[in-house]
């Protein structure tokens, strides 16, 4: 291809190895960039190719793992590579959704940083021409003992919920996690879910050579410069005054922009349509050129802007919010400035579709910049690094945890340290701050194992749910993966759903460093067995890398987004006990595995040992098996275990709903000491309820499944208190003593008195 | 029963509200914030959500735009408007309704399934309530604390016009059922004339028992049966 040269630019720095360097790119890449244009990029190129080729656009250190992972399915409309994946959920309807991580801004800033992860998530939706109906979050945090941490967690939890309210999307679900192992950085990961008719699906292209490409929405300012490339860094100390990158958000903005998109969509005056995103009108017009085999010529003379003197450079990578890249058919740019008036919008025309296949960048009548967009969008180098596992690391989980005193006198204060752990006790105090009832549709609300949406065209719903044990993670990566995966599947089942896709956002360190790459590549190894074998593929997500602070990285934390679908409402199944007399079940088996549990990390204060093993198979057919019973209407709850063990479980079944709690009486005949018996992470288990005369039909079809499954007791009144008893040792605690505890220990620990 | 649902830019709630008047058998059309009429209505209604991003103050930017002018004389002229959440706030912006809403104590966003009591079952919007009936219907809201002066608290009072407080699973009216800090516990009141009531809470988000709650319905019901046959209550 010939690509012309650029005039220079009076006030551009001379390129230098240094600038190089500060743009995030190797002196290979810059060989490379010249390789392409057969000559020096101009300044305004350099910033165009660190962008694009910085991990966030490029996913240059991740891409070949990720074509391991399954992206194939009947269901799949659309895999990875567009601003969302779909699939089909019958009746003409398709789903939409899409996790993204807000990591490096949160840090920072963490309520813009936060609020502006959700308004990304939810421009992803909706420029696939999908009504979002659902958003969920996916944090972690470090200890909240410490200041620093508690205004992390509250500015964070305070942007989501602002923005999301905001908007009116309900939030359903998500999960929080707190662990040293987050200090310095937080993970912010949000997921949104869209509705829509199949035909309506509108791809980020540009189509029509002549079309006009249109920017919609706010001006261009200063905000946010380089957030791609800054979010492609560790954090060090100097981050803090990388605060200005942090974008802005305006979620009414956002509300006029989600309505006015979805109205062009439908009006087909246009063709394209893409949210300016991470480095905002360069990634947006040259992926569209790129994604459609045509050029993008954009005129930067006509870009709005809010502040006087803006470079090319700085209007090509801000990453301001709330802007949208439109494609507009020859001769209907009044008929979409019509629509985009009714809404208070602006809308200029900033360039055209070319056919010359380059990402070309005009001022007045000087070309700035010309890329070939396919240079930018697939050319991006991509590498497959050196992974070792860190000898720290192995000689944790290889830690010898048979000194530990499996039988202790104190069960119940161990129990109740438990319970009041960030980590298991309530997270009412997070939700309550989240609009979850609004559009009316929400059937099960965060807190259940997983969130839940009822369709009005038919009698479905869609259920979604977050998961991760990053220490699982970090101890085992591998191992973890799975786990991460079979939680979510086994979230999914007890509500009633049936898995059926995943988005994920793999948050990572630093994967130049061999430890974090052998993390990343057995993780992405252990989640593609997974999730091939539980038939969900991943239609999409993010890569998070450079998660550090002053070099320590976080726990490898890839979070899984799953979605699923319930065929009949009323096979909708929640975590709490319904009434007492009641028989308690546990599908699975209880082992004496404590590597990596809450329980280590609350009362030995370690995260060691080998985590619990996860059995692909048996999860699958578990899944299969508690499906079986709830569409055959015999099953009263259904919930996962996961933290804290059985114990834990079964408060949570019992505590759950303030107003109509319970008691329990359990006996357990495993030959387990009372610490694995009781907070053991075994995995593959789900803890049911059902009528005492549907309990032998209830044995019946866990046998047909080849599923394990013992009654283990009964619901009781409350006031006949929760007691499990195992052959050596047992917990035996008032119902209010632990209400108390597991309500109030976050509100608590946030310094908020909790009311009602 | 035809009703105007007005949707301001930011509202959110004005196709939830919308899908609930279908639900109960009512006409339901949307009323753009431009518009300078309403047409021929039976009802006025003012969604939830965040009208202009709160911005200034929640309601307030609302209460000025073209189409609050109609919505003023239907209402002088005895036409029933009903608020719910930022529709509450636009009203007391509006001056149709008296007081204002306040950040929540907490500071705040509170959402959650609260209980209200029926204060008084004798107004076209809660005349199928029982008396001092308990209801359960989700709040979604950071500015929700009603606040009025003494004198304006006490003339509500008088005047039998509080028509929803939070309470317990009892009916008690105690500070731990308040979830904002609102004078009175107060949670809902109407104008002077009966036909403008103005409440945090969503009944619109319960009237189908997959939501958890119908205890909503008969509050459209009231309205419902007041088109039909407007004898006085």
């Amino acid at each position: 291809m010939n690509v012309p040269t650029p005039q220079p630019r009076v006030g551009d720095p001379a390129i230098t190895p240094e600038l190089v360097h500060e743009h995030g790119l190797s002196s290979s890449e810059y060989e490379k960039i010249k390789e392409i244009l057969h000559r020096e990029p101009s300044f305004t190129e350099l910033g165009v190719f660190s962008a694009m080729w910085s991990e966030h656009c490029g996913y240059k250190n991740s891409k070949r793992m990720l074509k391991l992972l399954p992206t194939k399915a009947p269901w799949v409309i659309q895999g990875p590579g567009e601003n969302a994946g779909v699939i089909d959920i019958g009746d003409d309807l398709a789903l939409v959704f899409k996790i993204e991580s807000h990591n490096h801004p949160s840090a920072v800033e963490p309520y813009q940083g936060a609020a502006t992860g959700v308004g990304g998530i939810l421009r992803d939706i909706f420029t696939m021409g999908a009504r979002p109906i659902a958003v969920l979050d996916s944090l972690r945090f470090g200890d909240l003992n410490s200041g620093r941490v508690r205004y992390l967690f509250s500015g964070v939890v305070k942007g989501v919920g602002d923005y999301g309210n905001c908007v009116g999307i309900p939030n359903i679900g998500g999960e929080v996690f707190f662990d040293k192992g987050y200090e310095g950085n937080p993970i912010v990961n949000a997921m949104c879910l869209g509705l829509m008719k199949k035909d309506s699906l509108i791809k980020g292209e540009a189509e029509g050579v002549g079309n006009l490409l249109v920017a919609v929405g706010t001006a261009t300012g200063r905000d946010g410069i380089h957030g791609a490339t800054f979010a492609s860094e560790e954090l060090t100390e100097d981050s803090q005054a990388s605060r200005p990158q942090v974008q802005v958000g305006d979620p009414f903005t956002e509300k006029l922009l989600l309505e006015a998109s979805l109205e062009l969509i439908h009006s087909g005056y246009i063709t394209g349509i893409q949210d300016m995103g991470a480095a905002g009108i360069t990634s947006s017009a040259s992926e569209m050129g790129g994604r459609s085999g045509n050029g993008v010529e954009i005129n930067i003379d006509s870009v709005p802007v809010r502040e006087p003197n803006m470079t090319p450079y700085e209007i090509l990578l801000s990453e301001s919010q709330e802007r949208m890249l439109v494609v507009v058919k020859t001769g209907h740019m009044k008929d979409v400035k019509n629509i985009l008036t009714k809404w208070e919008l602006e809308a200029d025309e900033i360039g055209r579709v070319t056919d010359d296949g380059l990402f070309r960048v005009t001022e007045g009548n000087q070309t700035v910049a010309a890329i070939p967009c396919l240079a930018l969008t697939e050319d991006c180098p991509t590498y497959e690094r050196e992974g070792e596992e860190s000898v720290q690391i192995r000689d944790l989980r290889s830690r010898d945890l048979s000194d530990l005193d499996t039988k202790p006198s104190n069960c119940e204060e161990i129990f109740l340290d438990l319970l009041g752990s960030p980590n298991i006790s309530s997270k009412r105090w997070i939700y309550r701050q989240y609009d979850t009832t609004v559009r009316t549709n929400t059937i099960l609300k965060p807190g259940a194992d997983a969130g839940v949406v009822r369709l009005r065209e038919n009698n479905k719903a869609i259920a979604a749910t977050t998961d991760c044990n990053g220490r699982y993670v970090y101890l085992n990566p591998r191992t973890g993966a799975k786990a991460a995966v079979a939680e979510a599947a086994r979230n999914l089942v007890s509500v009633g759903a049936l898995p059926m896709a995943v988005t994920n956002n793999l948050n990572f360190g630093n994967p130049l460093k061999p430890e974090i790459y052998y993390q990343f590549r057995e993780a992405v190894l252990g989640m593609s067995e997974a999730c091939k074998l539980f038939e969900t593929p991943v239609t999409g997500g993010n890569v998070s890398f450079y998660n550090e602070t002053s070099s320590t990285p976080i726990y490898p934390t890839p979070v899984i987004g799953m979605v699923g679908i319930i065929e009949d409402t009323a096979n909708l199944t929640s975590p709490l006990f319904h009434k007492p007399g009641d028989s308690i079940i546990l599908l699975g088996n209880n082992t004496d595995e404590l590597g990596g549990s809450e329980y280590l990390y609350v009362s030995e204060g370690l995260v060691a040992g080998e985590p619990p093993e996860v059995d692909l198979l048996a999860e699958r057919q578990l899944q299969h098996c508690v499906l079986a019973m709830i569409s055959e209407g015999i099953l009263q709850s259904a919930h996962d275990l996961s933290e804290g063990g059985l114990a834990c479980a079964l408060a949570e079944s019992a505590l759950g709903n303030k107003s109509n709690q319970h008691g329990v009486d359990i006996i357990l005949q495993d030959r387990l000491d009372p610490i694995p018996l009781f907070f053991g992470e075994a995995q593959g288990r789900i803890l049911i309820s059902c009528d005492q005369s549907s309990s032998s039909r209830v044995l019946q079809v866990a046998k047909n499944h080849g599923v394990p499954c013992h009654e283990i007791g009964e619901v009781v009144s409350p006031s006949d208190g929760f007691n499990i008893s195992g052959r050596s040792g047992s917990l035996e605690i008032e119902i209010e003593k632990m209400s108390d505890i597991f309500f109030n220990s976050l509100p608590l620990l946030m310094g908020k008195a909790n009311k009602s | 029963m035809k009703v105007a649902i007005i949707t301001f830019p930011g509202s959110n709630c004005d196709y939830d509200l919308y899908k609930c008047v279908q639900f109960i058998g009512g006409s339901p059309e949307f009323k753009w914030h431009q518009d300078s009429s309403l047409g021929n209505v039976d009802i006025v209604m003012l969604p939830g959500g965040f009208s202009y991003g709160d911005y200034l103050r929640a309601g307030a930017i609302a209460s000025m735009s073209p189409i609050m002018e109609a919505v003023q004389i239907f209402a002088n002229g005895g036409g029933p408007v009903l608020g719910i959440c930022n529709g509450f706030q636009m009203l007391c912006e509006a001056n149709l309704l008296p007081g204002a809403l306040l950040r929540n104590e907490s500071l705040l966003f509170s959402s959650k399934e609260v209980i209200l009591r029926v204060e008084n079952n004798s107004s076209i919007f809660t005349k199928s309530y029982e008396h001092h009936k308990t209801l359960r219907m989700p709040i979604a809201h950071a500015e929700g604390n009603y606040y009025a002066d003494q004198e304006a608290l006490d003339r509500l009072e008088k005047e039998g016009r509080v028509m929803f407080r939070y309470a317990n699973q009892n009916g008690e009216t105690t500070i731990e059922s308040n979830p904002n800090g609102s004078a009175n516990n107060i949670a809902g009141i109407i104008n002077a004339h009966g036909n403008v009531m103005g409440m945090m809470p969503h009944p619109e988000r319960a009237v189908e028992s997959v939501l958890g709650s119908v205890d909503g319905l008969e509050l459209f019901k009231s309205l419902l049966a007041h088109i039909v046959d407007p004898r006085p209550v």
